[in-house]
């Protein structure tokens, strides 16, 4: 008998929907439900009172009005008062309104609460449960804060009915969704965990969603429910599909049940204990086996069903990434998938190797499937699936295969769909990069991306090339040449225009020699592309003309002919004409010697993330777009995501002079921190295309700044302008060779032998932590302040001796010691202070330091001077901590969640429970986290008192990513702090440093 | 989590839409379209998901359906869901409505959409799966209808009482 039968509906909502749908227009509907609505509200309104077969058809009415998308501004309350009838029917159709219609900050909620109170005491499970529904439906804050503690109590108490239970559980998991510090955790949690042994699957199975939500949140509490949970798992999967009954679906025993429990323990580590962790591999290998058996239905939920629960125990061995056969066979079992005929299968096994390519132990068996992925980039005609076909491709691409999968890729690419090109064109152009051996055919690659997909390439990959190619003599040559060959065809796209008229400005030279591309033909050749290009890129064609002035005196003529046409020099853009109108006074009134100075070649870039990679993430969201080899190298340690990509390909690029070279150059204010903001962006010099302004400044006051208007040259250059002034590069030598004067005098004139022992002072020493600047010690004789910058793994301190006396200190000297096993550690360079500081006058000497792995100990200041004849010792521990090379990292809360799970093993975890010493004021806190280095993360942490922070530790050798979680309770004046990273050391040492200053 | 439960047809007609999350009413509306836009392009013989659209969610999500007929099931969900599973929810649903409806067509959803609610609301609280297991499922529609049919029955009764009283 059917449960609905049709009869029975109310005849009046009936003709209304009848009539909606014979509506033949657009208008005569909205005439016909504007009929409708205001006939309800006169009945609501009408002195009448209706009964409640009349309000429950009003307000069916006015649901199916919402549904058509009109706006329900009234009804409300109507709605609230049939909560109120003992009538079942009335009642649920009033939830039903409430939770489709009511947000969840209406002023109604307290009539609500009051009817939904009354229901959750009413002790009739159906009317409980309606109440536990619109709780989690609507899931408030004034609906958590009036029935969190009530929820809790039901969901325990041992005569709840199974139905309500369910809901309860639910309703609860919404809760500590919506308003996670009005949930709190109490001795409820522990017998929640024991649901999971409930006779009723359905109880059980509310309750894992519950728990896992929970324990994601807090492992601590919740990690019995692991040897729970697994022999729960082994009972369903070993028992005989028979047993379970009801929640037998298709065959397959309660496959809801499997996933979620599967799902939990992706919350937790491999179990510790031998005997729980054979019985979960003992599960997951039977998940495995049963794969293999042939199916019990032909029906396609039979199969579904079993393959969700085979999915998720393959995801479980891939979180846990410990044990290499299960690995493997997931690897092979996925690959059986991959040529599966179901569409759903494939593209779920290329979602899933996906993961497991960034394990070490199956990388290489996921790459044998790599012609099996090409060809369903080839042929499969759901976008989505080619979609994953392409990640996994970039998630398996090592150096091995690396030439294959980009040549692919680019082959796809001519055919992709409009949808995905960007992404491919930015994955091919990083791929290319990371794994290039040879840079020919880096530019090679590069070029044929923008011959195939010109559109798709966006700024960041022409950039980028461009960038290489200045950094590397080696390919510059070859570059040339590919340029001009490419600029041969007759339509190319403006980007190709771009590369080649930078590069060709730049190596002309390298392929002039060639009668085939002399420079006349160089130009003829840029100058016939420059009428169909926008203004930028004519722009940019315009420098390049004026670098071949210099790289060709005997075209000098020819350029100066085009620069001097009225289509030039009386352009309509003001940019183009400034330029043209400079460009060629300077090629006038310039000697040759100056033009050369002026317009000589770029200086290299400094490295620093990709800015492609960069683009790739954002476009992505951060954290979904995993650097394949990093991650396998360091899964755990690698929590910026792909940021550490440009450190470890390093190698691969030119060594530029990166942070001392930029430090180097213009005089740089000591900077304060926020330090997010990178140095760079702090000089206060303008930059233009050709570090001209030099020189164009005394023709036109105003060219300095004028030239980076709406250039993209400009913005190619402020991706690494530290050095783009001709007149720094001299300088860099002899600042540099001082330095080295500095490492050798280093050792002598410290601590002499026989000298008094000197007390370490270091009682300023952890006001430092958080901060850069301030005064590190002070006494009658002598004050030392402190400015300091870090980027990286770099530092530089500027330390300040202030002669606070009125006379002379001689021999002064102040070195700066590495003691015990910090040396292997941290550099640290001092230049040589001034023997003499003046009575009243201030000292600056300043330290360069390179931070070579973590450390613990700080290095130690000794400082020496005679004054009045007596000589003084002063030793001050210098604060140089570790968290000075954090690197901030933004993440969104699924992100940090993730990368929070992935750190789970006990030595990367260090706890710290300590009393406060400062008041607990949450800016201040705020401040101080900040200053610590790590990126302060808003709305990540579900209880908005408690603060989370990411960072990435730079050292030398590597790089430590750290989250950091501090928990404050105000009532007991106490502070949590949790962190993890993946390294046990770094732990401990951020966790005292930071434990200290709150 | 399920963010959201749509049913449209062919046409792109909501004939349910459940929001577990808060959005504006013309978001909702909004994302209505935007995904039968997204599902009802695609062919019939291609998988079952799809990256979700850009106004619910972004990349975290994903949309998960089935096409019956005329009519569109679209489940919404983050990434803490398992996709064969929910595919395997929506059969249930499908079916559930089939055995309360006797064959149930697209018209039993339009005249019975509190109905629709109610059997939903059996399976899915809140974003969260309640129960997947349909006699359970049938067995509480039933129960409510009973108490329905009863009261509806005392209230008839009660008007001929009143009818009785009054002659």
């Amino acid at each position: 008998m059917p449960a609905v039968s049709k009869g029975d509906g109310m005849r009046g909502l009936a003709v209304f929907i009848s009539d909606i749908r014979n509506c033949k227009s657009k208008e005569a509907e909205i005439k016909r439900i504007n009929k409708e609505l205001a006939n309800i509200r006169s009945k609501f309104k009408g002195d009448k009172a209706l009964d409640g077969y009349s309000k429950k058809k009003y307000v069916c009415k006015l649901l199916f009005i919402f549904l058509l998308g009109h706006d329900i501004d009234f009804g409300h309350m109507e709605a609230v008062n049939l909560l109120s009838s003992n009538k079942y029917t009335e009642k649920q159709i009033g939830y039903l309104f409430i939770s489709v219609l009511v947000n969840s900050n209406s002023d109604l909620i307290r009539l609500i609460n009051n009817a939904i109170k009354n229901d959750l005491s009413s002790r009739n499970p159906t009317f409980m449960n309606l109440a536990l529904h619109c709780i989690a439906n609507v899931g408030s804050r004034e609906m958590a804060e009036a029935f969190a503690a009530e929820v809790p109590r039901i969901l325990v108490a041992g005569d709840t009915m199974d139905s309500v239970k369910q809901s309860a559980a639910l309703c609860l998991l919404r809760l500590n969704r919506t308003s996670p510090d009005l949930v709190p955790m109490g001795e409820w949690t522990a017998r929640v965990v024991h649901l999971l042994n409930d006779q009723h699957l359905g109880v059980v199975t509310a309750a894992t969603s519950l728990i896992t939500t929970l324990a994601q949140k807090n492992p601590d509490d919740f990690k019995t429910s692991v040897s729970l949970a697994v022999a729960r798992l082994s009972r369903i999967v070993t028992s005989a599909s028979t047993d379970l009954q009801d929640y037998t679906y298709y065959f397959v025993a309660a496959p809801w049940l499997s996933v979620k429990l599967l799902r939990l323990l992706q919350c937790y580590p491999p179990p510790e204990d031998a005997a729980i962790r054979g019985r979960l591999t003992e599960c997951l290998e039977t998940i495995l086996n049963k794969a293999q058996e042939p199916p019990k239905s032909k029906k396609v939920q039979h199969s579904n069903a079993k393959n969700a629960v085979l999915f998720e125990a393959i995801s479980l061995i891939i979180h846990h990434d410990s044990e290499p056969t299960l690995l493997v066979r997931a690897c092979n079992q996925l690959g059986q998938f991959l040529q599966h005929r179901e569409t759903n299968l494939r593209y779920l096994a290329l979602e899933s190797m996906c993961t497991l390519a960034s394990s070490e132990f199956s990388h290489e068996a996921v790459k044998t499937h790599i012609e099996t992925v090409i060809n369903a980039l080839k042929t499969e005609r759901d976008v989505s699936v080619r979609q994953r076909a392409v990640d996994l491709l970039y998630a398996m691409c090592d150096r091995s295969n690396a030439k294959q999968i980009v040549a692919e890729m680019l082959s796809y690419l001519e055919t992709a769909d409009y949808s995905i090109r960007e992404e491919i064109v930015l994955k091919v152009a990083i791929l290319a990069e990371k794994y290039a051996v040879d840079y020919t055919w880096y530019v090679d690659t590069i070029l044929n991306l923008i011959r195939i997909a010109g559109d798709y390439v966006s700024e960041e990959v022409w950039y980028r090339v461009i960038q290489i190619v200045i950094n590397r003599d080696d390919v510059q040559g070859y570059a040339a040449k590919t340029v001009f060959e490419a600029l041969q065809a007759p339509a190319c796209h403006e980007n190709l225009v771009k590369v080649g008229g930078y590069i060709l400005g730049e190596f002309g030279n390298l392929i002039a020699g060639d009668p085939r591309s002399s420079p006349l033909i160089q130009f003829n050749l840029l100058h016939s592309k420059f009428h169909l290009c926008s203004v930028p890129t004519r722009a940019l064609l315009l420098s390049a003309y004026i670098k071949f002035i210099n790289l060709f005196p005997e075209v000098k003529g020819t350029i100066q002919e085009v620069l001097r046409s009225d289509s030039q020099l009386r352009n309509a853009d003001v940019e183009l004409q400034q330029r043209a109108v400079e460009y060629l006074r300077l090629s006038c009134i310039a000697s040759t010697d100056i033009l050369a100075t002026v317009l000589e070649e770029m200086p290299p870039f400094p490295e620093r993330e990709s800015s492609i990679l960069a683009k790739l993430k954002k476009k992505k969201g951060p954290g979904t777009v995993p650097d394949p080899e990093d991650n396998r190298k360091e899964r755990c340690a690698n929590i910026n995501g792909a940021t550490n990509h440009s450190s470890t390909t390093a190698n691969a690029k030119a060594s530029a002079p990166s942070f001392i070279g930029d430090l180097l150059a213009p005089v740089l204010p000591p900077i304060n921190r926020p330090r997010p903001v990178s140095s760079l962006s702090l000089l206060p010099t303008p930059l233009t295309p050709l570090s001209l302004q030099a020189y164009a400044m005394p023709l036109s006051p105003s060219a300095g700044s004028h030239f980076q208007v709406s250039s993209p040259a400009s913005d190619l250059l402020s991706l690494g302008s530290a050095s783009t002034l001709n007149s720094t590069p001299p300088s860099a030598p002899k600042a540099s060779a001082s330095l080295l004067v500095d490492v050798f005098s280093d050792n002598s004139p410290t601590a002499p032998i026989g000298a008094p022992a000197v007390v370490v002072a270091d009682e300023n020493f952890s006001r430092f932590v958080c901060k850069n600047n301030g005064v590190l010690f002070e006494n009658q004789l002598l004050q030392i302040g402190l400015k300091s910058e870090y980027r990286q793994n770099l530092g530089r301190m500027y330390v300040f001796y202030g002669n606070k006396t009125s006379t002379q200190f001689h021999n002064f000297t102040a070195s700066v010691v590495c003691q015990d096993g910090l040396n292997s550690q941290l550099n640290v360079h001092a230049k040589p202070a001034d023997p003499m500081v003046e009575g009243g006058a201030q000292l600056q000497q300043t330290l360069n330091i390179e931070c070579l792995s973590d450390f613990v100990e700080a290095p130690v200041l000794n400082i020496q001077f005679r004054y009045g004849g007596i000589l003084q010792n002063i030793s001050v521990k210098l604060p140089v901590t570790l968290n000075k090379f954090f690197q901030p990292t933004e993440m969104g809360s699924q992100d940090f969640f993730q990368r929070w799970k992935q750190l789970g093993a006990p030595q990367q975890e260090v706890q710290k429970i300590f009393k406060a010493m400062y008041s607990m004021d949450s800016e201040v806190t705020k401040a101080k986290i900040i200053g610590f280095g790590v990126a302060l993360l808003d709305g990540v942490d579900p209880n908005p008192s408690n603060f989370v922070g990411a960072g990435v530790i730079h050292t030398k050798t590597s790089q430590v990513g750290c989250l950091i979680r501090l928990e404050p309770n105000a009532q007991a004046q106490m502070y949590r702090l949790t962190l993890r990273t993946s390294r046990d050391t770094v732990s401990q040492r951020l966790c005292d440093l930071l434990s200290d200053q709150f | 989590m399920i963010k959201a439960i749509l049913i449209f047809n062919n046409h792109g007609k909501p004939r349910l839409s459940k929001f577990y999350e808060h959005y504006s009413e013309d978001t909702e509306q909004q994302i209505i379209r935007e995904t039968f836009h997204l599902v009802s392009k695609r062919d019939e013989n291609v998988c079952n998901f799809l990256e979700g659209g850009m106004l619910i969610g972004g990349s975290d999500n994903k949309l998960i359906y089935r096409h019956y007929a005329t009519l569109y099931f679209v489940f919404c969900v983050d990434s803490s869901e398992s996709e064969l599973g929910i595919l395997d929810l929506i059969q249930v649903f499908v079916e559930t409505l089939d055995k309360c409806f006797e064959n149930v067509c697209e018209l039993d959803l339009i005249f019975h959409v509190d109905k629709v609610h109610h059997i939903l609301s059996e399976m899915v609280m809140g974003g969260m799966v309640l129960e997947t297991n349909m006699n359970e499922i049938i067995t509480h529609v039933d129960a409510q209808n009973k108490m329905e049919k009863s009261e509806v029955r005392a209230a008839s009764e009660a008007r001929v009482l009143s009818i009785i009283i009054l002659i």
